[in-house]
């Protein structure tokens, strides 16, 4: 059997004993929510921590509050089926609840948290294996050893942000909420991530995410994501893309994001796209002159499933289905 | 003084990999949990899964490991209602939540229609997924009680068949729909 490493339980009752807990036992100390992504990596060893600090009793982070002037306020605790079933968000943010919905098996919605979702450790073929696997290999560079294993030259960890959510919450614009031991800061969530899979995320081991807020849509906002897996019930993202525009009455498009993920350690946002979207109508020309900047741009490597010659031919494919998706209104 | 129950069996032959894990694991804790119906309260290592303590320490080999890293779904029960993976859930997480496996789905005797009706259309060939399809569907029919095949294929996502039985387990949820609607219109 695959069994987890010894640890110590402390459960916290509010936001600022969960801070204190994680100040107090420092880097031997891990938070843990809905444990879907964390309890896989620890009996992996890929994390041995001495002190898990257990949040799904502070009731205070599970919320969904909407605002017509202040948008969208999410607690971290929020569970995936709740986001994909949230009739607000399905209203307003139509791609958040479509990605939530996408996110692995019923089973795992039940358990996995936003907060969770946001906070998922990157992903790689020669770092998601077993101990001994990994020991056999001579480790890599994201844990336990100094070598790459997707490019032996590389001096950064090419592990990917494989989160769903993660790209649709920065084509909305949104930011993080942490709690730390010197108070609360906002990030946005453009800023969270950082181009390293070893050090994929800006917020320290004391700091817990405890919130997320999106600013409220404009009018005539749509917003669309998509999902390439192998199989169509469960997976992880091999692509993710999220995309929104903004029409005006004449169905003329005035602003647009295009957000590739699960192609780097953070979403890569596509940026020349914008530029052969805006003013048009949508048309065929414009979503495929649009899908060539996002195959341009995006450059997976050989550290998922699937080969990356395929991945990197999706790239036009999903881009250009995704903008569909928004020309025909969703 | 209530009757001998499958919780008072104990795993008892884990061998070197019990001795040892016995030797270096942190001090048990005791937890109270309503498991199928049952008031329980049982005493286990604050780093086993709800997964190993159904098994080992209650005895309720029902519940199946599979590949135990929440990939497969063969470890499904409800915990509030709802089903989660008990290999990705930690026990002590659990104290004062209802818990239903798969031994619990039978009352008095009586087999829950899904059982029925998974015998009546064949829907398991080697079986080691049954019971985590059994508590999918029950949680799905417990919330809907028509579903169309769509809804039965998404409430079923998480859950592999490696047989491959798929086609007869969607018939068999489906005929235990129809037969769990009739008798309540009766």
């Amino acid at each position: 059997m695959l069994r987890l490493p010894a640890f110590t339980y402390e459960p916290a009752r509010s936001i600022a004993q969960a801070v204190g807990l994680l100040a107090q036992y420092g880097p031997d100390a891990l938070v843990v929510s809905g444990g879907t992504d964390l309890y896989a990596n620890m009996k992996q060893r890929l994390f041995t921590p001495k002190v898990l600090v257990g949040l799904r009793s502070i009731s205070e982070m599970r919320f969904i509050a909407y605002d017509d002037a202040t948008g969208l306020d999410i607690g971290a605790l929020t569970t995936l089926r709740t986001i994909a079933e949230d009739p607000v968000v399905n209203a307003r943010y139509h791609s958040l609840a479509r990605a939530a919905s996408l996110i692995s098996t019923p089973q795992l919605r039940n358990m996995g948290t936003i907060g969770g979702n946001v906070c998922l450790d990157t992903r790689c073929n020669f770092y998601n294996q077993q101990e001994d696997w990994r020991q056999a290999l001579g480790y890599c560079l994201k844990k336990d050893g100094d070598v790459c294993r997707v490019a032996v030259s590389s001096t950064k960890c090419l592990a990917v942000n494989s989160s769903d959510l993660v790209p649709v919450l920065q084509s909305f614009d949104a930011t993080l909420h942490l709690a730390g031991p010197t108070g609360e800061r906002a990030v946005k969530i453009v800023e969270f991530y950082r181009d390293d899979g070893r050090y994929a995320r800006v917020n320290g081991p004391t700091e817990v995410v405890t919130r997320i807020t999106i600013p409220p849509p404009q009018a005539q906002t749509r917003s669309a994501y998509r999902k390439l897996r192998l199989r169509g019930s469960f997976d992880f993202p091999l692509l993710g893309v999220a995309a929104v525009v903004r029409l005006d009455d004449d169905g003329v498009c005035r602003d647009a994001r295009l957000i590739l993920n699960a192609v780097a350690a953070q979403p890569v946002e596509v940026t020349e796209a914008v530029r052969y979207l805006v003013g048009t109508r949508l048309e065929a020309d414009a979503l495929a002159a649009a899908a060539e900047c996002a195959y341009k741009c995006g450059k997976p490597l050989d550290n998922t499933s699937a080969s990356v010659l395929y991945r990197k031919r999706m790239l036009r494919v999903f881009a250009r289905r995704t903008l569909e998706d928004l020309r025909h209104g969703i | 003084m209530r009757e001998k129950s499958p919780y008072d069996l104990r795993a008892s032959a884990r061998g070197i990999y019990g001795f040892f894990e016995m030797m270096t694991a942190p001090p048990k804790i005791l937890a109270k949990f309503r498991l199928n119906g049952d008031e329980i309260e049982c005493a286990f290592h604050p780093n086993k899964t709800l997964l190993e303590v159904l098994r080992e320490d209650l005895g309720l080999t029902g519940t199946k490991h599979g590949c135990e890293m929440g990939h497969c779904g063969a470890c499904t029960v409800l915990v509030a209602g709802e089903p989660v993976l008990s290999c990705l859930t930690l026990a002590l997480e659990c104290e004062g939540s209802e818990i239903e496996t798969v031994e619990g789905l039978a009352r008095g005797g009586n087999l829950h229609p899904l059982q029925h009706a998974f015998t009546t259309c064949g829907a398991a060939q080697c079986g080691y997924c049954t019971p985590g399809f059994l508590l999918s569907a029950a949680a799905l029919l417990q919330v809907n009680d028509q579903p169309s095949n769509a809804e039965i294929k998404e409430a079923l996502a998480g859950n592999l068949c490696r047989c491959t039985g798929y086609t007869k387990i969607i018939e068999a949820v489906a005929l235990a729909a129809e037969r769990m609607h009739e008798s309540s219109d009766a």
